[in-house]
């Protein structure tokens, strides 16, 4: 065993705090984390819920491997039904939080039903309280932090906290834990705020046990750490660039959505690159990156600390701002950069910084007001609206301007915190949106990267490019070389990288590993650790497990098949005007049917009774 | 040939691989809170620091304890606490100008780095060298080095 065994159930409504044990004949099934906790989600919850009444649950889950010596085991993940899509909700954080839970004993922290006033959950290994916050609400997440740690006169507090934009409803917050790592995507945030839950607060000192064959167990993860410390992208790319490493490579490729997915590459990349980044200022001879850094147990360390010039319009005056935080990854860069025309690489991190500081996901963030400012500048939007800004593409203070509201929830911000397809739809434009199941795109293009369109497609949380990374088979060659401009055999390659990840994000681990680690560096390490056979087949089959219950409840919760598409924009409106995929749009149409029948699910795109058997549904 | 842990913030990600190898020899489980090694996250600055014991040779904490509980392993030259005979009066947790000897409330005595009996779990498993167990008398050996590369004609310089 490396589970704890142990689930933590808080309900809100009347202030009931259980423990209960972890039902094993599921943890066998499903793993830990992600699959795991979908499992007692879809049990728990109907699927037709409103992801922000007191009916839909939230749930913090660590994996088996969480809090173990192996590299990158410090991952947690909060599972819940998004506000944004009405779809499954999992994101996936690192930092330390993670950690600090399984050190306290618990697999999971159920949080169900709603607190009548805004509290904050303390927990001290088996000890959990609520403590009333009518205090921290109106709090940015920062301040939350630091209010907390100095009110129980605890340094060593790990903390995960929503900010002023999931108070004010902002369908796409985040939760944020120690500053700037966050659970990101899909509104996970929002309904922890729809709770009246401002923080989880931990601290653990149990230890972290039961590893199940030690000795075999350092020797697999001795073997993994090995293989990131010798693969060129774990070992060199990421610890020297972090993810940013991939900004001028995906311009190159003619993948880069830019101007809201007007255009498939950037003029402005390479000032907003990794590279950059690593580039001296005049003004105080300082580069925009200080170190990287590694969340809990990750010998990759592709983290970005980084600082904005002290004399740039954004920090002047604000030394609050001028001190080191969390830097730009390759997502947030392109979202707030590329998508919105921006190529001023500090107006671009400190509009991270704000994303951090009030728990938004800067993608979504990002590609909403790249969608505000194409409605602007076709007269959807006026200034009559932005209250005088004018919210033009390559504007650094619109960018800086359209942050600050929303993260605070003031104003237009709140039309901004509808996400990008809410927004298009309210302002008359619904085609400008650019998301998939109501979720915004991410940083690669369908049309110059065709497997990609398929994973956005049909990933089981909208528009995604963490539910099946082709992207590292199509340009980066791992494990092996597909050519990005064709379409096929990419629907095996689709269901191979995205119930491939489903394992990664149950067992604890980083998901960045996958860049040097297959399964059958993965299966070893968890076989040491748990009881029982995990062979890199049985995990697989966990993962097709996995995608298969996430589907089902989408399904339940009212998605259908015609869900499973991209904006007209990318499949017949604009083709790319430039770069190697020139001429070309996404055919999505030539690879979902093989998808599906892969799949094992019927044209309708349903799971079919034999599939529902195989997988033991 | 004694040896010391040799610290270089610089290198270091802030990853725990060391506070979890620490408390996995030391306890184990993998227990951060009980790590003789601790590392300290300077987050407006950008650092991070690792801090443990550095093995004085005149050790406030062995001379300050009452019962002679902190002893000096002649092989590693590490102050080792003899549990058994430690009372927990955390007199020596005063004595440490450092703060790396500390009181574990689980055991009621006080636990400190031992180098691990002279092969330490925190340095073997540092994915970046930051923590590095090299020959006492030579701790400054790769910083001169690096001075000592600074005078090389340009085109030939190499670290
Ligand atoms: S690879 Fe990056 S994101 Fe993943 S665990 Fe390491 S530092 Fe965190
Ligand atoms: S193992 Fe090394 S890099 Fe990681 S925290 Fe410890 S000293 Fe720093």
């Amino acid at each position: 065993m490396s589970w704890t065994r142990n689930v933590l159930r808080v309900n809100l409504s009347n202030g009931s705090i259980t423990h209960e044990p972890l039902n094993m004949q599921w943890a066998n099934d499903y793993l830990g984390q992600r699959g795991l906790a979908t499992k007692y989600l879809v049990e728990e919850i109907d699927p037709k819920c409103d992801a922000l009444s007191p009916e839909n649950k939230m749930i913090m889950t660590t994996g088996p491997l969480t809090g173990t010596m192996a590299s990158t085991a410090g991952r947690y993940s909060v599972v819940t039904k998004s506000p944004l899509t009405g779809a499954i909700a999992c994101s996936n954080s690192g930092g330390y939080f993670g950690n600090e839970m399984k050190n306290a004993g618990w697999d999971m922290i159920i949080l169900e039903g709603k607190s009548p006033t805004p509290v904050y959950l303390y927990i001290e290994n088996d000890k959990a309280e609520l403590i009333p916050a009518d205090d921290l609400w109106g709090k940015s997440a920062w301040e939350t932090d630091e209010l907390i740690h100095s009110k129980h006169q605890d340094p060593m507090l790990r903390i995960a906290v929503v900010g002023r934009a999931a108070e004010k409803g902002c369908l796409f917050s985040a939760i944020v834990n120690d500053l700037h790592r966050a659970a990101g995507r899909s509104g996970v945030g929002t309904v922890m705020a729809s709770k009246n839950v401002k923080a989880v607060v931990l601290r653990g000192t149990k230890g972290v046990g039961g590893i199940s064959d030690p000795a075999k167990f350092f020797k697999a993860t001795e073997d993994g750490k090995k293989v990131l410390a010798e693969n060129a992208v774990t070992g060199e790319g990421l610890p020297a660039l972090g993810t940013q490493v991939l900004m001028n490579v995906i311009n190159e490729v003619g993948a880069l959505p830019t101007h809201n997915h007007r255009e498939v590459q950037f003029d402005g990349a390479s000032k907003i690159s990794g590279e950059a980044m690593l580039e001296v200022r005049a003004s105080d001879g300082k580069a925009n990156l200080t170190t990287n850094g590694a969340c809990f147990g990750c010998t990759i360390a592709c983290q970005r600390i980084s600082t904005v010039d002290k004399n740039h319009f954004t920090v002047k005056d604000k030394p609050q701002y001028q001190g080191n935080s969390g830097g730009l990854e390759f997502e947030n860069a392109w979202s707030l950069g590329t998508d919105c025309g921006v190529d001023d690489l500090d107006a671009v991190t400190f509009a991270n910084f704000l994303c951090n500081e009030d728990a938004v996901d800067p993608i979504s963030l990002g590609a909403t007001i790249a969608a505000a400012m194409e409605l602007f500048e076709e007269g959807a939007i006026t200034v009559k609206e932005t209250g005088g800004m004018e919210l033009k593409f390559g504007s650094a203070e619109a960018l800086v301007w359209a942050t600050e509201v929303t993260v605070k929830g003031e104003g237009f911000g709140l039309d901004l915190g509808m996400g990008s397809k809410r927004l298009c739809e309210k302002y008359g434009r619904p085609e400008f949106s650019m998301t998939v199941k109501g979720q915004e795109f991410p940083a690669y293009d369908p049309r110059g990267i065709q497997g990609i369109g398929l994973a956005y497609a049909t990933s089981n949380r909208g528009a995604c490019h963490l539910r099946g990374y082709t992207v590292a088979s199509e340009i980066l060659g791992i494990p092996e070389k597909t050519d990005p401009l064709v379409t096929e055999g990419k629907a095996a390659l689709v269901k191979a990288f995205q119930d491939a990840t489903a394992v990664v994000d149950s067992a604890g681990i980083c998901v960045f590993t996958t860049f040097a680690w297959t399964l059958e560096d993965i299966a070893p390490q968890i076989d040491a650790a748990c009881e029982g056979d995990w062979s890199a087949e049985r995990c697989l089959e966990v993962g097709e497990r996995i995608w298969n219950m996430e589907r089902e409840f989408n399904l339940a919760a009212g998605l259908t098949a015609m869900d499973d598409t991209l904006p007209k924009r990318l499949l017949k409106d604009i083709a790319a005007k430039t770069g190697p995929a020139k001429g070309r749009v996404n055919d999505l149409g030539q690879m979902l049917p093989e998808y599906y029948q892969l799949r094992g699910w019927t044209p309708e795109g349903v799971p079919t009774d034999e599939t529902r058997m195989r997988l033991g549904l | 040939m004694l040896r010391s842990l040799q610290i270089e913030p610089e290198k270091c990600t802030g990853c725990l691989q060391c506070e979890m190898a620490c408390s996995y020899e030391a306890e184990g489980v993998f227990n951060p809170s009980k790590s003789r090694i601790k590392i300290f996250t300077f987050h407006e600055e950008g650092r991070f620091v690792p801090y443990t014991c550095t093995q004085c040779s005149e050790a406030w904490c062995m001379h300050a304890c009452p019962v002679e509980a902190i002893v000096i392993n002649k092989a590693t030259g590490a102050k080792e606490v003899i549990d058994d005979i430690c009372v927990g009066c955390k007199v020596c947790t005063i004595a440490c100008p450092f703060g790396t000897v500390n009181y574990n409330q689980d055991t009621g005595t006080v636990y400190k780095c031992d180098l691990c009996g002279g092969d330490p779990e925190c340095a073997k498993a540092c994915p970046t060298q930051a923590i590095t167990y090299v020959d006492s008398d030579h701790g400054g050996l790769e910083r001169m080095r690096a001075h000592a590369a600074k005078n090389l004609p340009q085109d030939s310089a190499q670290t």
